[in-house]
């Protein structure tokens, strides 16, 4: 077993540890942090499928986030005011049903990925941070204007969404959800990275021709990617706005993107643990030095700064070299 | 031409290609037999680049047509060529530098595989996959190096490693562009003993400004000047055409 996989098990196995430990001794708002956490690892490792393995710099990943995150706010808005949503002469009703939930969630990401992908993805470096920003930045300003959500307030949603055989109320209950989405998804990247289709998304990033040269198209291979990636990051919103119970245009914002872009680069770009490492330290300076000086942003500014300077592989790069992934 | 029984693997009929005012290639007629090896010379500048960019899909001719397999494929991109068995070897490695050279080499396997896209499966343990890579590599002899990362090979070991990666795929036909630039005369005898052997397999389409190489090589050599082929046959003809030696081989001397 390499240095890295073991890390991987002992964090992945004290990160489930923490909440359980915080439930036992009645802690809650340790269980709600690490809530917190495990979702902006998911968005984080949604961003770093097409951040860190294909090398798309999107600086628009909070419009899939804020998608997922006004999925379930729409839908459990609508099932709290029992009002059906209409689509010209169909009404739809809502639901609180979280598996419902999640799939719209992904599926309406996964389709705006493809449109944003199809647009972006024929510009790359600068040009291709500037139109994933700009398509961000459309979805802010659209939410804020959309009145029928709350607009610039938003939407508060009173109870959180149901999922069967659990009270998701109870702060350790909801954790063990996201938590185990989070482990699913990990799963589900650790393979795709030893795929065909990872080692093409790989190499897609670093030297396209070669790509293409051996018979795939390294447009439609990137497209993909970002295509998941989107539809991670938006699960990760739907979570998001269940655990807050509220759903703002906040969640579009650029400063969110920009916020995902940290948590992949804090933890080590391209790693497949990378992204959870990031959001737990970042989610704990956050609390820990968010509780000591109003003004704990500009040391995180400090120690993303040592970290890109003496770090370059992130966190991660402290534990060890990205390893060989055959014999 | 008579005809030898068997079909040409690849055609080129009345090719042009201008930018501008500048005329890359003119009417060009050029084709490739089974095994054989045919080389296109010329002093730099001459077209030969533009006219391996349209034989691999890069470039689109303005005018004339690319065959390949008897199929007409001017339209078709760079990867619907190569999965035809169109293979290419660059004159500027193009190598996944982070990656080992067994990635790299097991990317080449991967569309011959016929499952490229999937998402699940783990290639490192593809017995079928690897082998086909390994072999590769063991041709070329770069088996003991297959857990280096690219970026640490020599110059040399990565002008062998764009020549395994082209041989994953079992191709139809080799398009290579300059296989020997940067070797060492060592290595450029090594690699020319190795295309030598490699003709049976899939004829070679070879642009190269090695002229040891090219003679020692080649079939068939074309002699492109100004975008224009300006002579086509066997070394000796070339070696003794009046036209050759005032455009081309005198200037070297």
């Amino acid at each position: 077993m390499s240095r890295e996989t073991l890390f991987n098990i002992v964090f992945m196995t004290a990160f489930a540890l923490l909440p359980v430990i915080a439930h036992l001794i009645d802690e809650p708002f340790t269980i709600t942090l690490a809530t917190r956490a495990a979702i902006l690892a998911l968005a984080a490792v949604g961003l770093n499928i097409a951040l860190g393995l294909g090398g798309m710099v999107s600086l628009g990943h909070a419009v899939f986030f804020g998608l997922g995150g006004y999925a379930m706010g729409i839908l459990a808005y609508h099932a709290q005011t029992f009002t059906p949503m209409t689509f010209g002469p169909w009404e739809l009703a809502g639901t609180k049903f979280m598996p419902v939930i999640w799939l719209v969630a992904i599926g309406i990401s996964a389709v705006v990925a493809l449109l944003i992908g199809l647009l972006s993805l024929r510009t790359s470096g600068v040009y291709f941070i500037m139109i994933t920003l700009a398509f961000g930045q459309m979805f802010y300003y659209f939410s804020i204007s959309w009145s029928a959500y709350g607009g610039e307030d938003g939407l508060s949603i009173f109870v959180r969404n149901d999922f069967p055989g659990l009270n998701t109320l109870v702060p350790i209950h909801f954790f063990g959800l996201c938590f185990a989405i989070l482990c699913l998804t990990l799963i589900f990247k650790a393979r795709l990275m030893r795929s065909p289709f990872g080692l093409a998304l790989n190499a897609a990033r670093q030297v396209p021709l070669r790509v293409a040269t051996t018979g795939l198209d390294p447009f439609r291979v990137k497209l993909v990617a970002f295509v998941i990636s989107g539809a991670i990051t938006g699960l990760a919103g739907a979570l998001f706005a269940d655990l807050n119970r509220f759903v703002s245009p906040t969640m579009f914002s650029w400063q969110l993107s920009g916020e995902i872009i940290i948590l992949v680069i804090l933890g080590g770009i391209g790693r497949l643990l990378g992204p959870v490492v990031g959001a737990t330290v970042f989610v704990a300076l956050e609390h820990w030095l968010g509780g000591v000086t109003e003004y704990w942003l500009i040391w995180l500014g400090a120690i993303l700064l040592a970290i890109v300077m003496f770090a370059r592989g992130g966190l991660m790069g402290l534990v060890g070299r990205k390893a060989i992934p055959h014999d | 031409m008579t005809s030898l029984g068997a079909a040409l693997v690849l055609e080129l009929h009345g090719v042009c290609k201008r930018f501008g005012s500048l005329v890359a290639n003119d009417d060009v007629n050029l084709d490739l037999r089974p095994g054989e090896i045919h080389a296109i010379i010329g002093p730099n500048g001459a077209g030969k680049s533009t006219l391996i960019q349209q034989v691999s899909g890069a470039l689109r001719p303005d005018a004339g047509r690319v065959d390949f397999l008897g199929d007409n494929v001017t339209d078709l991109s760079v990867p619907a060529r190569s999965k035809l068995g169109l293979a290419r070897t660059f004159q500027i490695s193009q190598l996944a530098m982070e990656d080992t050279v067994l990635q790299n080499t097991l990317l080449g396997a991967l569309v011959a595989s016929g499952k490229p896209r999937s998402l699940w499966r783990d290639i490192y343990r593809d017995i079928e996959l690897r082998s086909c890579a390994e072999s590769a590599l063991d041709r070329v002899g770069l088996l003991d190096h297959q857990t280096q990362p690219c970026a640490s090979l020599s110059h040399g070991q990565r002008r062998q490693l764009e020549v395994a990666v082209a041989l994953t795929r079992k191709p139809k036909a080799f398009l290579m562009d300059e296989p020997m630039a940067g070797l060492g005369s060592e290595g450029s005898a090594q690699m020319t003993r190795f295309l030598d052997g490699l003709r049976v397999e899939a004829p070679i389409l070879l642009v190269e400004h090695d002229m040891d190489a090219v003679f020692a090589l080649a079939d068939r050599i074309s002699v492109l000047v100004s975008g224009r082929i300006i002579a086509s046959g066997a070394p000796d003809e070339i070696r003794a055409d009046q036209k050759v030696q005032s455009a081309y081989l005198g200037e070297t001397q």
